[in-house]
């Protein structure tokens, strides 16, 4: 793991010291709200509904138990004894005081991590595929890349102020779990016809408001481009992106107003003149960063205990489907831990489960812990011989949740429970859809199945690409749910069908079962996922199921 | 033409532990919504308003929300603002557990 250089180290603790000297300020009447604002922004701190809130960025959603310890630790000195993890593989605390802000940060920074850059219009946090460095399908691990881009990006002075925020997101596996195609740029790692690693690159993805798909704008990028091609994008945006309507600021809307061809070529131009800027000190970082992220000495033992664990014990069997996946090692597996028990608040970890994911990572899992943008936190390499002691130690804490790609599995911003952006719920709704189909027992049965819900049009909880999305709006002042249906958010991404007028907040629940029910009822073999399903019937039996055959439902 | 004006309190958040609080006629700031000052009249509303948005180092962002008279005094007209008076809907936390106690 990426442990700070000396310059990491200085940058970040002279942050901390500049922002207690601000936050002393603001306490004492020398800095106004409207001075305070853009700086306590800088550094992650929002002022929400009910109390401020603390983003601090997971790199790429790497943690090491260390971290994940201080994180408990802050969750228990400081907030309400749990965190909240967030599709950005970000951690948010709900309830810090402002005079506490500083101790916190000096906390964070003694194990390496901090918030900046987690708000404002600049480059955010890097995410990454939650399963790099262990995934069967990876060309090669994408976090040195990320980390490179991390620190190329951390206080660029070029762009602290661009039009609007920008977020990156990388894989290094032909198989998209980071969801590139809806970020302001996705590099997805490909091979050339020489069998080179490069990267795809592709631009002006984004959900929110005005959902877009990203476009590619290179095919093969070669590795020793990508800081100069990144910085060639981000500088063609800073002078085209619009700064008169922050709803037309991000890099999507450029593209779309530009259109991708002119576009295209004056990010190929601005990188034919940044290109023979870089002699290759980037490289020599690169060289070092990639030392840190050397695989971890993998076990060689037999994994029998496993196969015969697995035949006996039914509950370990159905965890063993859901939340393990393939790892490079064929004696190990990648574990998904779920956040996501039946009822509880998506991607919210108490400080006991955090120490307890902790102490399994060390004891279980090469010292290696990931946070997902699906809300749950990974151990990356487990040796099969280890999966049932895991398993058995996750179940005690309330961890071992069977439920991974399933109905209850669900992605949901925090919603007007304690956003200040919200237009409605998203929580309860979650947590209500999960208990439901506990009682009827269908979760297996309906298989693969990806809900994803935001309490308001900018999509943090990327409704637009879940298989079944749900937006919640204020309608003449109640809250309505608005469904789309076959969003993907994967390396076929689409962005999901709006089927129709809305739910209120206590139709919503039936609303959905009675989706799920049209496709168990329409599906032509089990093995036909419910994305599969939509795709070859259409829209119509869903909207049949929603809305009644004659579509005569009362418009909400 | 004149629409009747929807009577008004005024709120923001505490500067230093963020609660959610409401103007009082006596010019306190209550976590109670309904000790906040009926505001009937527009322009006394923005006098109000002037009033705690002077409150540099008690407050932040203070605004005017709609609301209506009750039994115990006034009561948040939308969702949003009622929200703000209890706390979240996943936990016992925020305003509804620390008036309990």
């Amino acid at each position: 793991m990426y442990s700070y250089s000396d310059f990491d180290e200085s940058f970040v603790r002279a942050r901390v010291a500049q922002f207690t000297s601000q936050v002393e300020r603001r306490l004492d009447g020398s800095l106004t709200e409207d001075e305070f604002r853009p700086l306590r922004l800088m550094n992650g701190l929002y002022l929400q509904l009910h109390a401020y809130m603390l983003r601090i960025a997971i790199p790429y959603g790497t943690l090491s138990p260390r971290q994940m310890r201080q994180l408990a630790l802050i969750a228990d000195t400081w907030d309400k004894g749990y965190g909240h993890f967030t599709t950005r593989q970000n951690i948010q605390f709900n309830w810090p005081k402002l005079p506490d802000v500083p101790a916190i940060l000096t906390a964070l920074a003694d194990v390496e991590m901090h918030a900046i850059q987690t708000s404002g219009n600049c480059v955010r946090n890097v995410t990454a595929d939650h399963f790099a460095g262990a995934a069967a399908d990876e060309i090669e691990d994408p976090r040195p890349y990320a980390e490179l881009l991390r620190q190329w990006s951390t206080d660029h002075p070029e762009f602290q102020f661009l039009p609007r925020k920008f977020k990156i997101a990388i894989t290094g596996a032909p198989n998209d779990r980071a969801v590139t195609k809806a970020h302001d740029i996705g590099l997805r790692m490909v091979r050339n016809a020489a069998g080179e690693p490069g990267f795809e690159v592709m631009v002006g993805g984004g959900l929110g408001r005005t959902p877009m798909i990203a476009f590619t704008v290179r095919d093969f990028l070669p590795v020793e481009d990508l800081i100069p091609y990144v910085e060639a994008v981000l500088s063609v945006y800073n002078t085209l992106g619009r700064r008169d309507n922050k709803y037309k600021a991000r890099i999507k809307i450029t593209v779309h107003e530009t259109g991708r061809e002119e576009i295209s070529r004056m990010v190929e131009e601005r990188f034919a003149e940044l290109r023979p800027l870089f002699h290759g000190n980037d490289q020599t970082l690169l060289a070092g960063i990639r030392e840190a992220f050397a695989a971890p000495a993998f076990r060689n033992a037999p994994v029998e205990a496993y196969d015969a664990f697995y035949k006996a014990d039914p509950v370990f069997r159905a965890w063993a489907d859901t939340n393990l996946a393939a790892h490079r090692n064929d004696q190990y597996a990648i574990v998904t831990i779920s956040v996501k028990a039946h009822g509880q608040t998506p991607g919210d970890a108490t400080s006991d489960q955090m120490r307890l994911m902790a102490d399994l990572a060390e004891r279980y899992g090469h010292s290696d812990l990931r946070i997902s943008h699906e809300q749950n936190v990974i151990l990356p390499h487990v040796h099969k011989s280890d999966l049932p002691a895991v398993h058995a130690a996750l179940v005690q804490a309330g961890l071992g949740t069977a439920n991974v790609g399933l109905i209850s599995d669900i992605i949901a911003c925090p919603g007007m429970d304690y956003c200040a952006l919200a237009t409605a719920r998203s929580i309860p709704v979650a947590q209500e859809i999960a208990t439901r189909f506990e009682e009827l027992k269908l979760e297996h049965e309906i298989g693969p199945l990806k809900i994803k819900i935001s309490g308001c049009i900018n999509a943090c909880g990327h409704h637009h690409v879940g298989h079944i999305g749900i937006l919640g709006l204020d309608r003449a002042g109640v809250e309505n749910y608005q469904i789309t249906l076959g969003g993907d958010g994967t390396e076929t991404a689409v962005i999901g069908e709006k089927t129709g007028p809305g739910f209120a907040y206590d139709e919503i629940v039936p609303a959905i079962e009675r989706l799920v029910q049209a496709y168990l009822g329409l599906r032509e073999a089990p093995q036909e996922t419910f994305l599969q399903a939509y795709r070859r019937a259409g829209m119509e039996p869903f909207k049949a199921a929603l809305y009644g055959q004659e579509g005569e439902k009362d418009a909400a | 033409m004149s629409r009747r004006f929807t009577p008004k309190v005024v709120t923001a958040n505490r500067l230093r532990e963020g609660d959610v609080v409401y103007l009082t006629a006596d010019d306190r700031w209550s976590l109670l919504h309904s000790e906040a000052e009926l505001i009937e009249d527009e322009a006394h509303a923005q006098l109000r308003l002037l009033h705690a948005a002077s409150e540099k180092l008690l407050v932040v962002g203070p605004y005017l929300a709609d609301a209506r008279a009750g039994a115990h005094g006034p009561e948040p007209i939308h969702f949003r603002e009622a929200f703000r008076t209890r706390g979240p809907s996943n936990y016992n936390h925020g305003k509804q557990a620390d008036l309990a106690s």
